[in-house]
């Protein structure tokens, strides 16, 4: 077994075991969708048009909810330290890790969004059109985000600024994510445009994120 | 294979902590890093190991492996023990066997060493502090690497656990290795010694 892909299953299992943050992000995203009808009101026409926005919502916050954890849990107990005299590279350690965080969280809330669409009056189109969004973009969140955790460790007790850094590089999934759901569901819009920056999005930051995360992170081990 | 430092620096946080510091290690031999508490022990230790960056001077070593940098050729003992307590003794262990990488041997027989085959399925949080440093140490037996870095490497551990220590950092010298302790105590081995700072 390679040194990332046993990076990755040791993420994996941390974040799943008792303690771990997987859970919390789909049940902080689940808390948040089950809110709002109550929230808005039992308008069900109102709910079907706002449910691709909350499920984007309540996505985006909970993954930056379960991200600061991403690099400072490695930091405090040492391990960052051994991760980056190691002989694998420290962006693509920074890959890895980022890769297990959306298996572990990223992908839950994909999955959960189905269930989630019922609650908001979606129509089993609209809901997979929801879902297919997500899987293409919740990965781009994760990116960026851990371009903002690199940085909570160099800046230190820095995860109050990582909510400040990290939320206006995710405007543009967020606008993007939302624009082609609502194009699915009503069909004059191109669903094709928006996706296809949606799926742009996630590959840049894919690029981008290790390498800014590890640079970060060089400053910040001292 | 020899470690050398000449004229080596140490800046942190605006404020110099050494200044001009060399030091001369071959294979086979322990230095012993002493000084009062903030002298710079640790820090040196990181400058070693390439996680922090001399202000001044430089660190070679000499007749290691061309191909890689001194940190991948270090195994770095630190205060902090890189343990998960979610994971079991037996899964910490694997963990930085694979990701370390490089010449490796069974974790199995690196945990019975440091005395600790009868919990390779206990979760690591169950450890004592003691335990969680034989813990560390089997991870430098389960990877070989030529230079050890070990801050206090006797903290934490029993008279019983100090002779293992001693006998494992014995073996490591025999076998041509090279170890950089910072300590204040005895390591039970003979050591050359760097001063680091006025000593009280």
């Amino acid at each position: 077994m390679s040194a990332l892909a046993a990076l990755i299953l040791r993420d994996i299992r941390i974040a799943l075991r008792a303690g771990g943050g997987a859970l919390i992000g789909v049940l902080f995203f689940l808390s948040v969708v089950v809110l709002m009808p109550f929230a808005v009101g039992p308008d069900l026409q109102l709910l079907s048009r706002l449910g691709p926005a909350i499920l984007w919502l309540g996505a985006l916050l909970a993954s930056l909810l379960t991200l600061d954890r991403l690099f400072l849990a490695d930091h405090e107990d040492g391990s960052l330290d051994l991760i980056a005299m190691g002989r694998t590279p420290l962006e693509l350690a920074c890959g890895a890790k980022a890769v297990a965080h959306w298996l572990a969280a990223g992908l839950p809330l994909v999955i959960a969004t189905p269930a989630l669409g019922l609650l908001l009056n979606l129509d089993a189109l609209s809901t997979s059109a929801v879902a297919l969004t997500l899987l293409a973009g919740t990965p781009a969140l994760t990116f960026t985000g851990m371009i903002g955790a690199a940085l909570a460790v160099t800046l230190h007790r820095g995860g109050l600024l990582l909510a400040v850094l990290v939320v206006p590089l995710s405007i543009p999934v967020l606008i993007f994510g939302v624009a082609a759901s609502e194009a699915a569901i009503s069909p004059p819009h191109s669903f094709g445009a928006p996706f296809a920056i949606l799926c742009a999005l996630s590959l840049v930051s894919s690029v981008v994120g290790p390498f800014a995360a590890a640079a970060s992170l060089r400053q910040g081990l001292d | 294979m020899r470690l050398s430092g000449r004229g080596v620096r140490c800046v942190r946080g605006g404020r110099e902590v050494f200044s001009s510091l060399d030091f001369e290690a071959r294979a086979g031999e322990v230095l012993a890093v002493r000084g009062r508490n903030g002298a710079g022990k640790t820090s040196l230790l990181r400058l070693i190991a390439g996680l922090l960056i001399p202000a001044a001077g430089a660190i070679a070593l000499d007749g290691g492996d061309t191909e890689l940098t001194i940190a991948e050729q270090a195994h770095y003992l630190g205060h902090r023990d890189a343990l998960k307590p979610a994971l079991s003794v037996g899964e910490n262990l694997s963990f930085w066997r694979e990701f370390l990488g490089g010449e490796v041997s069974d974790t199995a027989e690196s945990l019975r060493a440091v005395g600790l085959d009868h919990a390779v399925h206990l979760p690591a949080a169950y450890l004592s502090a003691g335990q969680r440093r034989r813990l560390s140490l089997a991870r430098l037996l389960a990877v070989r690497r030529p230079l050890w870095l070990m801050d206090e490497p006797n903290a934490a551990l029993d008279t019983a656990g100090q002779g293992l220590l001693a006998g494992l950092m014995g073996e490591h010298l025999a076998r041509g290795g090279l170890i950089v302790a910072a300590t204040h105590g005895s390591l039970g081995l003979d050591a050359r010694e760097l001063r680091i700072g006025s000593l009280p």
